[in-house]
């Protein structure tokens, strides 16, 4: 008995490998870094203009080489003859990582409990494995601000590329305390507050922000002196606001709050970026003269009055960037962070113009958030975030060929892709029984 | 003689009023454009003439003939008025969320022509919407279908009177959230959803034999027979029955869009459209064989449970099984940009232009019952046509004129800043809506849940 027993064991455990191989539906494609030579391929650099018939050169994660004379030296030869190479797209504002289905509230994790909460760190709560991230970035987003929402200060956003199986991997560089500014207008429809009432709970939320300013600032400078101070993460995150390092991301959106928000920032030392301004154009000329960075969006959106052009959404970033400010896209989505290219193309057909709306989504957020010498453009030594496509990427006929992130050649698959796969053509079929 | 007066005046006021309720059609020759017929090819250098509300002729060299004024549409795009098979804009309420069964609800007696959304869903080239009652009932109230033509104050001048009747129907979780969970009554599951639809088109039979009983006995002589109650809840039923009315259905998941298509069978519906259809592509070859096919977003995904596990591949993979498929806004905002969101079943699954055209053109007329009279360019058509700077399924496209039965209602150089045709009497300052509640499937049922937001997050 035991000796069957024991020829049967041995008998399974030979099996074993085969049985697992069984189980197994092919080979699983893996992000892979190493040296790869992009070549033979229209070059949008972003900002050392385009060169046809160019190469580029990516080892170790950063842009080695970029011109029509760069040798293979070793790296594996990727042929893009008749394509087209563009800077990985940088939106500047989502929640892609932080929501997975955003009707469940088990799955949200961008908003906390609290109107202070500027210490909560969306970087932290970003799930690397989010079925969304893989299905952005084969639409040619590979860095992303993942943004927190809700109260006064709803927490710290920061910027992510799109590879990676830890937030640190992922982490591109660039934190931003969030604010909402005290807002003049609706919420919606069902925000049947009165205008008086608006008024005040507009001028409660001003004194509150004054308030912690004023302590943030003392924070600083008790704690720049060398204080002990006692634990206070709300404030001391507010305090990086102060002492500059880090900027202060301000949404604001109606022509009047982007009025008493700049006027709010005026005599503070401190870095802003304004986000939102859906009614910029109103009064881009003021944020123009400000030197206020913006990143606006989404383009294809609603006008915010009934009285407003149709086009008030899409025109909005086109006339900043005409009075002179300088313009970030977003979209602010989760699972449609995809849709940025189109986003963008909007802008660019009405009023912004290709060259403009291709900065705004690659070299304008790179120095906003002072990654310019990293991000944004193909340049030698810049991080090696790159896009190859049949055409101009944000043609919705246009195929991304090729996506790398951090160095990295990203697969071309998600679940959306993989679905199409399996039904398509459906085994079995309606016939079949 | 003060009868025949009476009688006269009525006759009169007859005879007006007809001649307002006709619809104003206009003529107009739009020259030498990049013809998308969208059914018979695409031709360049291309003239449509339009008389009285009818495209008349499509050829090369047309003469307008005396009085029909001529658009220049050199260099530019000519393509079919677009049709939205769902959107919710132009209604004043939405849903009618008491019971789980609400068909005798009508969306044509809450239409509101001041509505901006029209203006800018022209602004879009959307000549026709399909204006659907939300989807917080198993079986909701029947639709209308638009006619964008904006300017007029009387709602019935924009409803497309020689549409045949819709109706909205409702799978999944709306309809089980708001019963289920918020009412404490069926459906609270799939398995309920089923119940409600069996039990109440098996009622509808009933109904109809006790007419039919009624009329059989009431023409015996002597008959003393009283006839049934009348029920517009149940006769509505029964007309879905005969197939007077097409079934438009709000659904998501394969295996609830399965079991509708079984319960269509089992009670000799064909009738059928399904909306949003998500998961439509698992049931790509059923959708296909047994109905009249699906109409769906192009690539929303994940705001709900039942959405996570779709593809943006779906309407490529429907229409490759052979399934009448069409792109839909349900969106006050998505239905400005339509052709955009057509365009990307060329991302999607590499369809061709006409291919992904048809899908915001023929295939949603089709899907409405309207396409002998609209969908297309073809001689004998309704005058609805839009033209755009640049080929539609661009990204850089830009919508320039929309003609509604050859009257122009957008043309982007008489555009003006504010093209509200009211302003609210008691309207001080204009509200500033920052996130505009866009989605409206489940407007009106706000009540039954905690908050606002959770409502906006469960809107599609």
């Amino acid at each position: 008995m035991k000796r069957i027993n024991k020829t049967f064991l041995t008998f399974l455990i030979a099996l074993l490998p085969m049985m697992a191989m069984a189980q197994i539906d092919g080979e699983f494609i893996k992000p892979r870094t190493g040296k790869f030579l992009l070549q033979n391929a229209t070059v949008h650099t972003i900002t050392k203009g385009v060169l046809s018939g160019a190469s580029v050169l990516i080892e170790n994660g950063k842009i080695l080489q970029v011109g029509s004379n760069v040798s293979a030296d070793g790296a594996e030869v990727i042929d893009c003859s008749g394509m087209v190479i563009y800077p990985g797209m940088i939106d500047s504002g989502t929640t892609l990582g932080l929501a997975e289905v955003s009707s469940v509230a088990e799955t949200v994790d961008y908003q906390e409990i609290g109107n202070v909460t500027p210490n909560m760190q969306a970087l932290t709560a970003v799930n690397p494995n989010s079925e969304a991230i893989p299905v952005t970035r084969v639409s040619g987003v590979t860095t992303v601000i993942a943004k927190p929402s809700g109260g006064l200060f709803p927490g710290t956003a920061a910027l992510i590329n799109l590879v990676g199986y830890t937030p640190d991997q992922m982490y591109a560089g660039f934190k931003a305390v969030a604010m909402n500014f005290p807002s003049s207008a609706r919420r919606g429809r069902f925000d049947r507050r009165s205008d008086a009432d608006i008024k005040k709970d507009n001028e409660k939320a001003l004194k509150d922000a004054n308030e912690l300013m004023e302590k943030a600032k003392q924070y600083h400078e008790l704690s720049s002196k060398g204080a002990e101070l006692e634990y206070y993460p709300e404030i001391a995150q507010l305090a990086k606001v102060i002492s500059k390092e880090l900027p202060l991301m301000i949404e604001v959106n109606a022509a009047s709050d982007i009025q008493n928000a700049i006027k709010w920032v005026k005599d503070m030392d401190i870095r802003v970026i304004f986000s939102g301004v859906k009614e910029g154009w109103r009064v881009a000329d003021e944020i123009a003269e400000a030197g206020i960075p913006v990143i606006t969006g989404p383009v294809q959106d609603l006008p915010s009055r009934q009285s407003d052009r149709y086009d008030a959404a899409y025109t909005n970033a086109g006339k900043l960037a005409k009075a002179g400010v300088k313009v970030a896209l977003r979209t602010n989505e989760t699972e449609n962070v995809r849709n940025l290219p189109f986003h963008a193309a909007f802008a660019a057909a009405y009023g912004m113009g290709k060259e403009e709306a291709w900065k705004a989504v690659t070299i304008n957020p790179a120095e906003i958030f002072g990654l310019g010498d990293q991000l944004g453009s193909i340049e030698a030594g810049k991080v090696a975030n790159l896009i190859v496509a049949t055409e101009d990427p944000f043609e919705t006929r246009s195929q991304i060929m090729h996506v790398f992130i951090n160095g990295y050649r990203i697969p071309l698959s998600n679940r959306h892709i993989r679905l199409y796969q399996e039904f398509l053509e459906r085994s079995p079929d309606l016939n079949a029984n | 003689m003060k009868k025949i007066n009476i009688l006269l005046a009525l006759c009169l006021s007859l005879c007006l009023s007809f001649s307002w309720a006709q619809t104003p059609k206009g003529s107009v020759l739009i020259k030498n454009g990049t013809v998308l017929t969208v059914t018979n090819g695409t031709y360049e250098n291309t003239d449509v003439l339009i008389q009285d509300g009818v495209i008349k002729k499509i050829g090369k060299d047309l003469n307008a003939p005396s009085g029909v004024t001529t658009v220049d549409a050199t260099g530019k795009y000519v393509m079919p008025g677009i049709i939205d098979a769902h959107s919710h804009v132009a209604l004043d309420v939405v849903n009618e969320a008491t019971a789980p069964i609400v068909a005798e609800v009508r969306m044509k007696d809450v239409v509101n022509p001041y509505e901006i959304g029209i203006y800018r869903a022209l602004a879009g080239g959307v000549t026709i919407s399909h204006a659907m009652h939300g989807s917080a009932n198993v079986v909701g109230g029947q639709n209308a279908t638009l006619k964008h033509r904006w300017g007029s104050s009387n709602p019935e001048d924009i409803i497309m009177q020689d549409a045949p009747r819709t109706i909205k129907f409702a799978l999944g979780e709306n309809p089980t959230r708001v019963h289920g969970r918020g009412n404490g009554i069926q459906p609270r599951s799939r398995m309920g959803v089923e119940a409600i639809l069996r039990n109440g088109f098996n009622e509808a039979l009933q109904y109809k034999k006790a007419w039919e009983d009624f009329n059989k006995a009431k023409s015996q002589k002597g008959s003393t027979a009283v006839a049934p109650e009348y029920n517009e809840r149940l006769q509505t039923l029964v007309d879905i029955l005969d197939g007077k009315i097409i079934i438009h259905c709000h659904s998501y998941r394969a295996d609830e869009i399965y079991m509708l298509i079984n319960v269509a069978r089992d009670f000799g519906i064909d009738k059928l459209v399904f909306q949003h259809t998500n998961e439509g592509f698992k049931v790509a070859p059923e959708i296909a064989e047994y109905t009249m096919g699906a109409s769906v977003f192009a690539d929303w995904w994940a705001y709900k449970f039942e959405v996570y596990y779709s593809t943006a591949f779906n309407a490529a993979i429907l229409h490759r099984n052979g399934a009448i498929t069409s792109i839909n806004s349900d969106s006050a905002e998505l239905i400005r940009h339509l052709y955009h969101e057509a365009a990307k079943t060329q991302r999607y699954g590499n369809l061709s232009d006409d291919e992904a055209l048809s899908m915001i053109t023929i295939n949603p007329a089709r899907q409405l019952g309207i396409d002998d009279k609209v969908g297309s360019l073809e001689e004998g058509k309704h005058g609805d046509v839009a033209i755009f700077e640049g080929h539609p399924l661009s990204s850089y496209a830009i919508p320039q004129m929309t003609f509604v039965d050859g009257i122009k209602y957008f043309d982007i150089n008489e555009d003006q800043d504010d093209q509200r045709q009211q302003v609210s009497p008691t309207e001080t300052v204009e509200p500033i809506l920052l996130t505009e509640h866009n989605h409206r499937c489940m407007q009106d049922t706000e009540h039954l849940f905690e908050t606002a937001s959770a409502l906006f997050q469960m809107n599609q």
